[in-house]
């Protein structure tokens, strides 16, 4: 069921109920985010540190166990991968810059 | 066949429970309505019903306990009175706007302060808009009566909304009066098993409830909530339809107490109904065209149908048995005078503040009301006390 902001109240669920599971993937928060996380590949050893804390889910990895660049559609810029990296491989910046 | 007892408005209560045999109770006992979870809990202890009884640690716990329970698909009641009914106050919010049709026995006390464990309606008053459908009880025979009817209303698919079925602590709560009980079976029968259509334990239909609901939607599903309220008041009808099949017991919106030709008439609720029927009675000997219109649906509330009602009166009465601190009116005037207002009706209606922290409500007070009814002169203050002791 589709509900948007131009959904009159009739044809709203009662009580704002979701009845189709798994839907916070169309609710993207990433505009949230005041500082960016940059990925620079060159630097990255994928030594595997930074995925596992990402409070977001927001450090693909692929099939080859390797990590791919950042999901700005969900990463809200907390910056935690870019303490736990070793490398300097994840710089933060200001959003909008 | 119907059962000739002998119950206290609580036992009675308990004993509904009983027989409608809902999946989870969640309560915290308070005076005067401790009885209730109390009894209850001996039923489920004796095995007497299938109730998962949450013996939870207050009462803001009890409603949260509901709420869990009514989401996932369960049957779920309550009982509270007064100050566990303020502590609760945030949940009973959630449960009507999560439109989760629970149940609750609320024995109207005074809030305190100062400390005051006996009767008036400033609990029940202080939720009056909270989305939840209020049943209003005479006696212990229409605090039953309620409960039986109860889930069929409030889980309606049109209505959807959390009920509380009202009587007055320890007039009602406590007196013990002769009842007519329905046989269990046919409680059972008449009240139904619940079939939500959505709930949480629905393993292949998983839902999501009570999500954020920022600018774009919490409007609408107030407006929502308000189009059930509208919807509830033909199915409360509907369903004492069938109950009246079932027991030979009429109920409506509101009663009407020698209304037809009356002239002078008091509107009030719960269990002062019975004395102002005595005074009416002995009037209405003397000549005096007194009228009783006792709200039983106070939410929804059924302005309109009121307003007409009382178009033909010369001078109405509005007992409000709740602390009136606004300067404006208690509730139930104000809400009688804005369905008059709004349909143009100018009959003098007077307000009394009355039966405070179970100040005795007598014969003879209810008296003065008819008679100030009938000497009405100056409406430029509105606004009385009944019972109050001044110098």
């Amino acid at each position: 069921m589709e509900i948007n902001n131009n959904t009159p109240w009739q044809d709203m669920t009662e009580g704002g109920t979701i009845y189709d599971a798994g839907n916070s993937k169309t609710f993207k928060t990433g505009d949230w985010r005041s500082m960016k996380p940059v990925f620079h590949p060159d630097k990255c050893k994928q030594c595997g540190l930074c995925f596992p804390v990402c409070p977001e889910n927001s450090i693909p990895v692929n099939k080859e166990q390797k990590r791919e660049d950042f999901n700005y559609d969900f990463c809200k810029g907390c910056g935690v991968c870019s303490k736990v990296c070793p490398f300097g491989a994840i710089t933060m910046e200001e959003e909008g810059k | 066949m119907s059962i000739r007892e002998r119950l206290s408005g609580n036992e009675a209560t308990a004993f509904a429970m009983k027989q409608i045999n809902p999946d989870v109770v969640a309560a915290f006992p308070i005076t005067p309505s401790t009885e209730i979870p109390q009894y209850f809990s001996t039923y489920v202890d004796n095995g007497e019903v299938d109730t998962e009884f949450v013996a939870v640690e207050s009462e803001h716990s009890a409603m949260s306990a509901c709420i869990g329970a009514e989401a996932a698909g369960a049957r779920a009641m309550t009982a509270t009175s007064a100050n566990g009914l303020e502590y609760m106050w945030e949940m009973v919010q959630i449960a009507s706007s999560m439109r989760l049709p629970i149940v609750m026995a609320l024995v109207n006390r005074a809030i305190s302060g100062p400390l005051n464990i006996h009767s008036d309606h400033s609990d029940a008053m202080a939720v009056r808009d909270s989305g939840w459908i209020m049943l209003f009880s005479e006696t212990n025979q229409e605090a039953y009566d309620n409960m039986v009817m109860a889930h069929r209303i409030a889980e309606n698919k049109d209505v959807l909304l959390p009920l509380m079925v009202c009587q007055d602590g320890f007039i009602t709560s406590h007196s013990i009066e002769n009842i007519e009980l329905i046989e269990t079976e046919e409680v059972r029968k008449f009240v139904g098993t619940y079939k939500p259509e959505h709930y949480l334990l629905d393993r292949k239909n998983p839902i999501s409830m009570g999500p954020m609901d920022l600018q774009p939607y919490l409007f609408e599903h107030k407006r929502q909530q308000w189009e059930a309220m509208k919807n509830a008041k033909q199915v409360i009808l509907d369903v004492a339809k069938d109950f009246e099949k079932l027991t030979g017991r009429k109920y409506d919106l509101f009663e009407e107490y020698k209304m037809e030709d009356a002239e002078y008439v008091v509107v009030c609720m719960n269990s002062t109904a019975g004395t102002v029927k005595n005074v009416i009675d002995r009037l209405r000997a003397n000549g005096v065209k007194a009228g009783l219109l006792k709200i039983r649906v106070f939410r929804p509330f059924p302005g309109e149908e009121i307003a007409k009602a009382l178009s033909k009166a010369k001078a109405v009465a509005i007992l409000d048995k709740t602390p009136i601190l606004n300067l404006t009116g208690g509730p139930l005037y104000e809400d009688v005078t804005s369905a008059m207002y709004t349909l143009n009706m100018n009959v003098p209606t007077i307000d009394y503040c009355y039966g405070i922290g179970g100040r005795d409500v007598t014969e003879s007070q209810i008296e003065t009301v008819y008679s100030d009814l009938q000497n009405l002169k100056d409406m430029s203050n509105p606004y009385r006390f009944l019972g109050l002791k001044s110098k």
